[in-house]
């Protein structure tokens, strides 16, 4: 995408919602027409349709989901921030991946990893760090094998 | 006057260093291409997170926050963005020539000034001169989020210590292939831009699970995410800038060929006639 068609104002589809996924090195999800989000609020799952208030919250490590019509979408999300208006919603994540685009076998590797590395005495910062490296692959490996293949 | 050899030596040098400059620029070219993707790729995530900033500290009633915190500006960090390669124009120095200004300039409104430094050109450089330094990272290699962030948290850390009152960031922002602009952008305390999103003006927001939680999360995100975009500008100026020089390189040696080669064609055919004329000078002289 060029950073032309970015500056272009984007307005949603009559009735639909404006859906942004961007992570810190590209845009994932550009869709003006988005029926419904489900997302991994940091208080607990939410769901947005059209017409949602104003709301501002933060992303846990989970699986986010939009409807374009029948169309069920699914990603990875690990941390982020999401700013609902009434008929948008931009999802800033730290990282964000498509079902479709996950290595089920690079993100098992990185559990296990991450499994023994929090197995091992580590100082605090490093156990902070190889617990949200495992919650990361665990949402990875959920949304790859449930929804990776179709 | 050089004789033939000569000549011919120098071409064969010169046609080794075009080979090596065009070389360079063609691997410029190829790089540019994926920094430039980079670079784009990345404005949106800033720029939403800016947004997402403005609005917090617009719509929600004054909050507080660390990094939000104006102070006194007794002691300026200054972070600079170089490259750890050189051959690439004038790209350094003129980062260089404008980060010795600014220090200048803050030191003149009695600042004392720390310089942080990225990129190997930028150490060499305040290395020899009698500069503060703070803190330097070299050989970072290609630049990805993992790279920036612990950049941008070690000046929040710096920050929220008192260790330093303002922080800016001096960097080459990419324009275009042949145009980097250095720039200076204040890092810290952060100014939530004035103008919010229009989308957004207004509102009354539900903040989960409270506006000073959220502010306090997205603000360091925020600075790992400028400096992260900042080293990607660079980047890009910097495969830019060299590309450029390399070219001109390129074109230069082309030149220097083309009239060494005269140079080597007239002397020769000068030995010619030369020659000729004492052949024909002895053969007169036999008559």
């Amino acid at each position: 995408m060029s950073d032309k068609d970015w500056n272009k104002p984007m307005v949603a589809e009559k009735g639909k919602m404006l859906l942004e996924i961007v992570a810190p090195s590209r845009q994932v999800v550009r869709s003006e027409r988005v029926d419904e989000v489900v997302a991994p609020g940091s208080e607990g799952e939410f769901g947005i349709l059209p017409g949602h208030a104003a709301f501002l919250t933060t992303l846990k490590s989970g699986v986010l989901s939009y409807r374009e019509a029948n169309d069920w979408h699914y990603l990875a999300v690990d941390w982020g921030y999401a700013e609902v208006g009434p008929n948008r919603v931009i999802i800033l994540a730290e990282g964000a991946d498509r079902a479709s685009e996950i290595d089920l076998e690079e993100a098992k590797v990185a559990k296990e990893r991450a499994e023994k590395a929090l197995q091992e005495q580590l100082e605090e910062h490093d156990y902070e760090k190889a617990r949200v490296e495992l919650l990361r692959a665990l949402t990875r490996i959920q949304v790859a094998e449930r929804h990776g293949q179709k | 006057m050089p004789s033939l050899r000569d000549i011919q030596r120098k071409i064969t040098s010169v046609k080794k260093t075009q080979q090596i400059t065009s070389a360079m620029k063609m691997v410029a070219a190829a790089k540019l291409r994926r920094a430039q993707e980079r670079v784009i790729a990345a404005r949106p995530y800033a720029r939403k997170m800016l947004a997402v900033i403005a609005n917090l500290a617009t719509s929600a009633e004054r909050v507080q926050h660390p990094l939000l915190a104006k102070r006194e500006p007794n002691r300026v960090t200054l972070l600079v963005l170089t490259s750890d390669r050189g051959l690439c124009g004038a790209y350094n120095t003129s980062i260089l020539r404008h980060a010795v200004e600014t220090i200048k300039q803050f030191q003149a409104e009695g600042k004392d000034v720390t310089v942080d430094i990225v990129g190997r050109k930028a150490r060499d450089f305040f290395r020899k001169r009698e500069y503060k330094l703070g803190k330097v990272w070299m050989g970072l290699g290609t630049i990805g989020y993992e790279t920036a962030a612990p950049i941008g948290q070690y000046v929040v850390e710096q920050f929220i210590a008192s260790e330093t009152d303002d922080v800016y960031l001096l960097y080459n922002e990419f324009k275009s292939v042949i145009t980097q602009k250095v720039t200076l952008e204040k890092l810290l305390p952060v100014e939530p831009p004035e103008e919010s999103d229009p989308f957004m003006r207004a509102v009354d927001y539900l903040y989960e699970p409270s506006a000073e939680a959220i502010l306090g999360s997205i603000l360091p995100k925020h600075i790992e995410v400028q400096v992260y975009r900042s080293l990607l500008e660079s980047q890009a100026s910097e495969v830019g800038a060299r590309m450029t020089a390399m070219d001109s390189a390129t074109r230069n040696a082309k030149d220097m060929i083309g009239r060494l080669t005269l140079k080597f064609n007239k002397t020769r055919q000068a030995m010619i006639t030369k020659e000729i004329s004492e052949i024909v000078g002895g053969a007169e002289a036999l008559k």
